[in-house]
């Protein structure tokens, strides 16, 4: 069972409502203070990415209901340059922007799963997955 | 033929209202009407449809006034422009509808008379759209500038102690601001010790973690020492959790305890006046 729902990001400020609407969907299933702001720390990061390196993308809340598990899953689209290596970005303090590099590998360790997909020149799909416990 | 219309509206008033509450009620996109309530809906139908009317008698002030005051006063009751779009729409006709079943005109001329309806009404539709971009775009200036007013103040609280307390979103020009008066600050106030307060920002992520240490270490090089405090305790977990180093700062939980910090490194305490 999945509900969708989907900011797009083409400013600044729609990183805000990214953010906002992950809030309230964490707040609504159930989770605490703390995996709230994991969760939006998370969607923050993605969004921003999107912002900073496709231009434009989107990004969607699903809640999740598997096997009796509650959970909330964040999925960021974008059909922006890719990521030639996926390896590198993964590592801590890597960046191409100047920024502290820690974007990608933390929303690993905020979030629960963690899947990255991308091809140079298509784009690139990343989700990450907190399950509520 | 205008003195013709104005007359029927005046007569068949009360009719011609139901009518278009209906048309606006039943066939509109649901959505439209769904964000208001009821009772609002109701009562402000009423008094938009009385605006119209209004309008249509008011002859004695030129036509350019007429349709300022008019669509000021549509912009006022607060509905979604959509609505007023069709609103104005529907009323136009009812109107014809309600002329044609009263055989106020003449079949043959019920094309004319539509037409000089709809040219009658279309300067209005276009005058409150106008007016309703130019209401959005003074809000958003008028708040872009409110923000800006309460982004990112630099306040000197006692001798070499600043505070800069930080509340809400911080994007890239708030992180601009937040640098600018930091130094700014510092310098002007002659501050050994500078303390930023995130307790009022909802999320820090890398970024806004970035600019802190950016700003940080711009302090550090005009001579102060920058302390970190408001570290609400799931902020603290997300702090680690993406790896952000912040040893190079020193963190407080809460105000108080930066304060008293701040003293104790610029050889102050704090002292209970005895008797």
């Amino acid at each position: 069972m999945e509900i969708q729902s989907c900011v797009s990001i083409l400013n600044e400020w729609d990183i805000v409502a990214a953010r906002q609407l992950g809030r309230n969907v964490a707040k609504e299933l159930g989770f605490g203070t703390v995996d709230q702001a994991r969760i939006t720390t998370a969607i923050s990061e993605l969004a921003r990415n999107i912002y900073l390196y496709a231009g434009e993308g989107q990004l969607c809340i699903d809640r999740l209901n598997e096997n009796g598990k509650a959970g909330l899953r964040i999925i960021a689209l974008d059909k922006g340059p890719g990521i030639p290596d996926i390896r590198k970005v993964m590592e801590d303090g890597f960046s191409t922007s100047g920024g502290l590099g820690a974007g990608l590998p933390g929303v690993r360790r905020l979030m629960d799963d963690f899947n990255i997909d991308s091809n140079p020149g298509e784009g690139t799909d990343i989700r990450a997955t907190k399950w509520l416990r | 033929m205008y003195n013709k219309i104005t007359a029927h509206i005046e007569d068949h008033r009360e009719e011609l209202e139901r009518a278009w509450k209906e048309r606006l009620t039943s066939d509109s996109d649901a959505r439209i009407i769904d964000i208001m309530p009821e009772h609002i809906f109701e009562s402000t139908s009423s008094e938009f449809f009385d605006i119209i009317l209004l309008n249509l008698k008011d002859k004695d002030r030129e036509y350019k006034e007429k349709l300022q005051s008019f669509s000021d006063k549509v912009v006022r009751l607060g509905w979604p422009v959509a609505l007023v779009v069709k609103g104005l729409r529907e009323f136009v006709h009812t109107v014809q509808e309600n002329l044609v079943q009263y055989g106020s005109i003449d079949k043959e001329r019920e094309g004319e008379y539509l037409e000089l309806l709809d040219k009658w009404m279309t300067p209005f539709s276009n005058e409150i759209i106008q007016t309703y971009a130019e209401t959005w775009e003074k809000t958003v200036s008028l708040q872009k500038m409110a923000l800006q007013e309460l982004s990112a103040p630099l306040i000197p609280v006692m001798e070499q102690i600043s505070v800069m307390p930080l509340v809400g979103t911080i994007d890239t020009e708030r992180a601009r601001l937040v640098m600018e008066n930091l130094l700014d600050g510092v310098v002007s106030h002659r501050s050994e010790v500078v303390l930023i307060d995130i307790t009022g920002v909802p999320v820090v992520d890398t970024m806004v973690a970035h600019h802190i240490i950016q700003a940080a270490e711009a302090v550090h090089l005009v001579g102060a020492k920058c302390m970190l405090v408001g570290i609400r305790p799931e902020i603290a977990q997300t702090i680690v959790n993406l790896g952000i180093d912040l040893d190079k700062f020193i963190t407080t939980s809460t105000m108080k305890k930066g304060v008293e910090l701040a003293l104790e490194m610029t050889g102050r305490k704090i002292v209970e006046l005895e008797g």
